[in-house]
């Protein structure tokens, strides 16, 4: 039997498999046993009431979704009585993502929701920062370190930081969240992205432009999870687009000790239940007695004489 | 939470729309409520120049569902053509002892395309039964179901549950021709009364089908409206219901992701007791209050 456990900082996970914020409610619960997760990682809560971007909030494209849902949350108040009860229930750790427009609503919140029954808070910094002229947090290694410094204060809570991918240096600003305190680095959010509906003219999202997630970003992810991974010496929790075992598996040899699922399950409501059989299965044939051992065991072939380089390109 | 069932003790699944309701015992064995299976295609024929009727065979997870209740099937499709979400359908009829479930449906769309050229014998991938469905009370003599469209199909299982609840029903099917009429067979077979109001034959507008109500309402022959697929016969039904003090039930649409109500991509303002809330369709619906909708 493959050993699925992981450790996350001073968090064990019973596999490597959870659910990316946003995309998991309780209403998953209806088809798949929440048990047999490794976390369970809520949607994104806000101080702030927010009621959501205006409709339409999601558009197919190939091989991928965009939405502009608009982060809907109806408060602190309703999590600490609703949210947080629900989700106990479950036996495997309850991961909390927040957000806020400021470094101090930040840690306002984070402090607010550093309760018994949250196991970890995922700090979502890929959120427009309205003292930064609306640019994500996530997007500046600056302003990544100066919201994770606050969060470290905040919280005992280990801490997740969610980052974003629309950064041109994200390596940067994995050190900078690192430097600051966090204890995971969730790589990544959505890809900003657009679509225009060729019947109408009008762009296919209400909010014009939103993140990009499925299939299609898969291989910009995975490259962004393996450059943080060089950069980091905290865990990774990869996120984009993983669909099956093969997907993850390959985020884990990548560098990441985690992964999150998000728009597969649309789809297949199963699929980190098949993931996590999936891993173990792909474990075995590999004779790897530990899901551990696939972390950053990604192989380099040394290139360093230019003759071989050059004969392997003309072949 | 704003949970439509809590007006509506009938509705039939309260526990996991209230967070406050839905402990469980995490000791007990896992048993999902909703499948997603692979269900063999038993036949997929026109009904009539627009419709075609979709008989899937499945487990009896599936074959429970309920009138009102909808599926998410992810629609085969020719590679690149393939829609990328799976796409609600609502029930055209849930048979537990033959374990079928029947769709019927329209080809407007690349889903729908996928679903015309699906054969005997092949399968199809159905997440399901999703949502909270109609409600019947006992108490109700007669009630009438007023559709067009898509809302004829969804309207249709109510007939079955109507009568072996004791309840008559009158039926009310708008549609642009006499031909393209659906469910009127259905309907009928279950003793219904039907009445067809088209607009080929200049019957189908809202105060035609109010007079034909209203006919009903005196006669003692509308305990309760249900109704789906127009807006504008919606509204006349609000306008009656209110009038006279009858309690209706309306099966909305939206365009949907996830299905689960985890993504809020479907959500639709109500009228919950004069203040406009935020539903998603698929969690807390497809079938809602009547005076709660907003067109």
């Amino acid at each position: 039997m493959t050993d699925l456990s992981v450790t996350i900082g001073s968090i064990r996970l019973a596999n490597p498999v959870m659910p990316a914020s946003g995309t998991f409610a309780e209403g998953l619960a209806q088809v798949i046993d929440f048990n047999r997760l490794g976390a369970l990682v809520t949607k994104t809560i806000t101080r702030e009431l927010r009621t959501g971007n205006p409709l339409p909030r999601v558009a197919e494209v190939e091989a991928g979704m965009l939405n502009a849902i608009g982060i809907p949350s109806k408060g602190v108040p309703y999590f600490l009585r609703h949210t947080l009860p629900l989700f106990r229930q479950w036996t495997a750790p309850l991961v909390v993502s927040i957000s806020a427009p400021t470094a101090e609503l930040f840690t306002t919140l984070a402090a607010e929701i550093s309760l018994p029954g949250v196991s970890a808070i995922e700090a979502n910094i890929s959120c427009p920062n309205i003292e930064e002229d609306g640019k994500a947090f996530a997007m500046r290694a600056a302003s990544t370190e100066t919201v994770v410094r606050q969060l470290r204060a905040a919280t005992k809570l280990p801490l997740w930081v969610k980052l974003t991918p629309n950064t041109g240096d994200i390596a940067e600003v994995a050190r900078a969240a690192e430097h600051a305190g966090a204890d995971a680095l969730v790589v990544a959010n959505t890809i900003l992205a657009m679509a225009i509906d060729l019947q109408t003219f009008k762009p296919s999202l209400g909010n014009v432009m939103g993140g990009l997630s499925g299939p299609a970003i898969k291989p910009i992810v995975l490259r962004q999870v393996y450059q943080c991974a060089r950069a980091v010496r905290i865990p990774i929790i990869g996120c984009g687009g993983i669909c099956t075992a093969a997907d993850a598996a390959e985020y884990m040899l990548a560098g990441a000790t985690a992964v999150q699922v998000g728009t597969a399950t649309f789809l297949h409501p199963g699929a980190m239940i098949e993931i996590i059989d999936g891993l173990a299965q792909f474990c075995a044939q590999h004779g790897l007695p530990r899901v551990s051992d696939l972390i950053g065991a990604l192989k380099h072939e040394e290139v360093d004489e230019d003759d071989v380089a050059w004969t392997g390109a003309a072949a | 939470m704003n949970d439509p069932g809590m007006n509506d003790p009938g509705m039939n699944d309260p526990g996991m729309n209230d967070p406050g309701m839905s402990v469980r015992d995490t000791t007990a064995p896992f048993v999902p409520r909703v499948t997603a299976e692979r269900a063999a295609v038993l036949s997929n024929d026109l009904v009539n120049s627009e419709y075609r009727r979709l008989v899937v065979a499945t487990g009896p997870l599936a074959a429970s569902a309920a009138p009102g209740q909808f599926f998410q099937l992810l629609c085969p499709a020719a590679p690149g053509n393939a829609p990328f979400f799976r796409r609600p359908m609502s029930v055209y009829g849930a048979d537990p002892a033959r374990q079928q479930v029947e769709f019927l449906y329209k080809v407007v769309g690349a889903g729908t395309k996928g679903l015309a050229d699906l054969t005997t014998g092949q399968t199809l991938d159905i997440m399901g039964p999703l949502g909270h469905g109609f409600t019947l009370d006992p108490a109700w003599m007669h009630i009438v179901a007023v559709g067009r469209g898509a809302g004829l199909a969804t309207l249709a299982p109510l007939a079955q549950a109507a009568r072996q609840a004791g309840i008559g029903v009158t039926a009310i099917l708008s549609a642009r021709r006499p031909d393209l009429v659906v469910s009127d067979a259905l309907f009928r077979s279950h003793g219904a009364t039907v009445l067809t109001v088209t607009d080929a034959e200049g019957t189908s507008g809202p105060a035609h089908v109010e007079a034909l109500l209203r006919t009903l309402i005196a006669q003692d022959r509308c305990g309760a409206f249900f109704t789906c697929g127009s807006a504008r016969l919606l509204r006349v039904q609000q306008r009656l219901a209110q009038e006279f003090g009858l309690p209706g039930q309306v099966a909305l649409e939206q365009q949907m992701a996830c299905g689960l109500g985890m993504c809020f991509c479907c959500v639709r303002d109500f009228n919950v007791r004069g203040e406009i809330l935020h539903k998603r369709v698929c969690w807390d619906g497809p079938v809602f209050d009547l005076q709660e909708a907003l067109p």
